[in-house]
């Protein structure tokens, strides 16, 4: 599980690229939607094409409810609550995508912040992205 | 066989040159090692591997992250023939080292990791995918011959 100082290093790096939120939020889908374009079939109803009107606003949500988690990350269940069941009920994402898409934000962190995206860094994100992938993926069945 | 693009071979051998094989072969293997800490049990003889520092600071692992980077060389050299390539280091990644083919899939994610923060923006999404397909040729190389 995640330790003080690692939920300490999540938070700082949301809080310090939340201006960049839409820019960074559209590139992790884009690289999501390139390396693996079968979850593009996800998102036929909208323009993924690159710096979408689309593509900036829905990276800016999922940026922003990934910011907003790790603010309260004891508390994930009870606050994803709402997303959950949409994802699961709605959206019906099969769950190894969420596992594609935390990968391609790792990616793009690491592409922003460079050698600062220490292992430890590193580290503590994969465990966070993990975590919020199975709340997200808890009411599947 | 796998179909490779023009744009695709032209991208592995590009990144392939410009890489520094003594910075990346070893961030590649010191960040599985940390972010994956079951990977550690591989490596028993590698002396001090408890946390990220000791990881960081280990000479052993960095020498054999360069290593294992080199061992890419082979499938960049002749990458219509990946799979002929690995035949000899899947059986002994199975049989001699008996490691869990899905880690592979584990170290390939931190070498795209690892180059992503040295190239920054250029390292392109359409470059990630090509760098991403590649590495997954050679994964599935590396656990072909498991039995």
């Amino acid at each position: 599980m995640l330790s003080k100082q690692e939920k300490e290093l999540i938070i700082e790096i949301w809080t310090r690229l939340t201006p960049l939120a839409d820019r960074i939020g559209a590139e992790a889908l884009l690289r999501m939607f390139t390396s693996y374009p079968g979850t593009k079939t996800y998102f036929s109803h909208l323009d993924i094409t690159p710096r979408s009107a689309h593509l900036l606003s829905h990276g800016q949500k999922i940026f922003l409810a990934l910011a907003e988690g790790s603010k309260d990350i004891a508390n994930l269940m009870t606050n994803l609550a709402p997303l959950q069941t949409y994802h699961a009920y709605q959206l019906r994402i099969q769950p190894n995508n969420f596992k594609l898409f935390s990968h391609c934000m790792i990616v793009t962190l690491a592409c922003f912040m460079g050698d600062r995206f220490t292992p430890s860094s590193h580290a503590a994100m994969d465990k966070y992205l993990s975590a919020f992938s199975a709340v997200l993926g808890e009411k599947f069945r | 066989m796998v179909e490779w693009t023009e744009f695709e071979r032209d991208t592995i051998k590009d990144i392939f040159s410009k890489i520094d094989y003594d910075v990346v072969g070893p961030a590649a293997l010191t960040r599985c090692l940390v972010v994956y800490p079951w990977t550690r049990r591989y490596f028993g003889n590698f002396g001090a591997l408890y946390n990220a520092e000791a990881i960081m600071g280990n000479e052993m692992v960095a020498n054999h992250g360069k290593k294992v980077l080199h061992g890419l060389d082979r499938a960049v050299k002749n990458m219509d023939h990946i799979k002929e390539s690995y035949c000899e280091l899947s059986q002994l990644h199975s049989d001699q080292f008996h490691v869990d083919p899905d880690n592979f899939r584990l170290l390939a994610d931190c070498l795209a990791i690892a180059i992503a923060t040295q190239w920054g923006s250029a390292f392109t999404p359409d470059i990630q995918a090509a760098f991403q397909k590649f590495l997954s040729v050679v994964v599935f190389s590396l656990g072909s011959q498991y039995h």
